[in-house]
């Protein structure tokens, strides 16, 4: 595949027979020979392992202050050992990208999407300076599902003490890793930086484990779907604000009108009075009726003919799960109510689908 | 058993041919999670867009290979299309259809053709 990044990890993916794909300029396994629907819901019944290497990290020796001038979230509060979501927003209030960010006590580090990760890095730079350092020598791995827990204690038994959104550095056979307690598939489960030298054995060690199937990017996208979880670049985006997105709960009341710390950082006037307001469309849970998948793009209307659009799907597929094809969109405001019944076009058929709340399947975070 | 470069099969019995997607088809697919069938007595021509099947990654179309009446349809593997995964070959066939023009067949591949075809 010429060009693409790989990751510490590219000789593993082989030798399991992943299935290798162009994700964002880097050479991913989009599935193994379980296939997307087993590893699904092996990594629901027991554990999977990910390769996420492909996402940023971003050593960012900023303070608070400085952080808060470019996201509409509260950093200051955030403990030491804290993880927090967190996205960067423009001039616009739309969503440059959203990110996990972590206070590591003299340095925040931050998470961010594999392919915003260069975008993201120089806007940080632009802002922040040196005090931005991107980590090119550490792998990260996601070890997602109920059984997480105990195959991680094999390894670094202390984890088990981290609670959903904790993060704790742990002394391995593996060398020093950097685990938090969080992820992308509505589970419990850990993300693990490892330095690259150590990624293959640590991830054939945990692998070594029965409960453990490697997961590859198609139930990635699954899991986080039924989990009604975002993806930027689909489901929210620079054009987007987080009101929009349905992102708001990420808005603490300190930055928001009234709050202590109220405004104060890009798109600030857009995104505070959404914030009262309301917005005119948002991203809501789709449920088709039928067994049909409604995937990204198709169109959505009140009635089974005629009528303009008045919205849009952003993500869709089968919820392997939930048994059901599931879809998330951006919707008008006053058709975002949950009960809602509209039609997406399919295939140049109206088919009925209706809005619901999400999660399309309860979260098993250890909290 | 004739297979189309399509990657369908066409079992021909009495006049009367069987149609579904070969096993190379299937696992290419991935795990499917809907089909729609065309109802039966449905006169199609050669190349229509008869069935759509949808995995886990993409919707595709399956093309009438024959001109004709279609007889009967598999309402099982719109039940569980996983069936289409587990025995493409056999229990999870598509449709029957009476071809107008049997001579039609004679396009297709044989089995040693096809699997030359998919290498």
């Amino acid at each position: 595949m010429g060009e693409l990044k790989q990751t510490a990890l590219i000789d593993l993916h082989l030798a399991l027979g992943g299935k290798m794909v162009n994700f964002a300029g880097w050479e991913m396994p989009v599935q193994y020979p379980l296939g997307v629907m087993k590893e699904h819901l092996h990594c629901r019944a027991a554990a999977g392992l990910f390769d996420v290497s492909h996402m940023g990290q971003l050593i960012v020796r900023a303070g608070a202050e400085a952080l808060e001038a470019l996201m509409p979230v509260d950093v200051a509060a955030l403990p030491e050992g804290r993880q927090r979501y967190g996205f960067l927003t423009n001039d616009h209030g739309g969503i440059i990208d959203d990110l996990m960010f972590t206070n590591r006590g003299d340095h925040y580090l931050f998470i961010v999407n594999a392919a915003n990760a260069e975008a993201d890095t120089k806007y940080l730079r632009k802002h922040l300076g040196d005090a931005v350092e991107p980590i090119y020598d550490r792998a990260l791995l996601a070890l997602q599902g109920p059984d997480a827990e105990d195959v991680l204690g094999t390894i670094a038994p202390d984890t088990s003490r981290l609670r959903f959104m904790d993060m704790g550095t742990f002394d391995t056979d593996f060398g020093t890793l950097w685990i938090s307690r969080s992820g992308y598939t509505g589970d419990d489960g850990f993300e693990i930086s490892v330095k690259n030298e150590h990624a293959n054995d640590l991830a054939r060690a945990l692998l070594s484990h029965e409960q453990v199937e490697p997961i590859g990017l198609g139930a990635r996208d699954s899991l986080r779907l039924e989990a009604g979880l975002p993806l930027h670049g689909s489901d929210m985006d620079a054009g987007l604000n987080p009101v929009e997105a349905s992102l708001s709960w990420a808005i603490q009341k300190v930055r928001r009108k009234g709050g202590a710390r109220a405004g104060g950082f890009p798109g600030e006037e857009q995104i505070l009075s959404a914030l009262v307001l309301g917005a005119e469309r948002c991203r809501v849970g789709l449920a088709p009726e039928g067994r049909a998948p409604m995937r990204r793009e198709v169109a959505l209307f009140t009635a089974n003919e005629g009528g303009d659009q008045i919205g849009v799907v952003t993500s869709g597929g089968f919820g392997p799960s939930v048994g059901a094809p599931v879809s998330m969109g951006i919707v008008a405001q006053k058709y975002s109510t949950r009960g809602t019944h509209l039609y997406g076009e399919v295939r140049g058929k109206r088919l009925p689908v209706s809005v619901v709340p999400m999660p399309f399947r309860p979260a098993t975070f250890k909290r | 058993m004739k297979y189309t470069e399509e990657h369908e099969w066409l079992l021909d019995e009495d006049g009367i041919v069987t149609v579904g997607i070969t096993a190379h088809a299937a696992e290419q697919l991935g795990d499917i999670v809907f089909v729609e069938l065309p109802e039966a007595g449905t006169e199609v021509s050669k190349d229509d867009e008869v069935v759509v099947i949808e995995s886990v990654k993409a919707a595709s179309d399956i093309l009438a290979p024959l001109d004709g009446e279609i007889l009967e349809v598999n309402e099982a593997i719109i039940k569980e299309p996983s069936k289409v995964n587990e025995d493409p070959e056999g229990d999870a066939w598509f449709f029957k259809i009476k071809p107008s023009e049997p001579e039609q067949m004679d396009d297709y591949m044989d089995e040693k053709a096809y699997k030359d075809f998919i290498g």
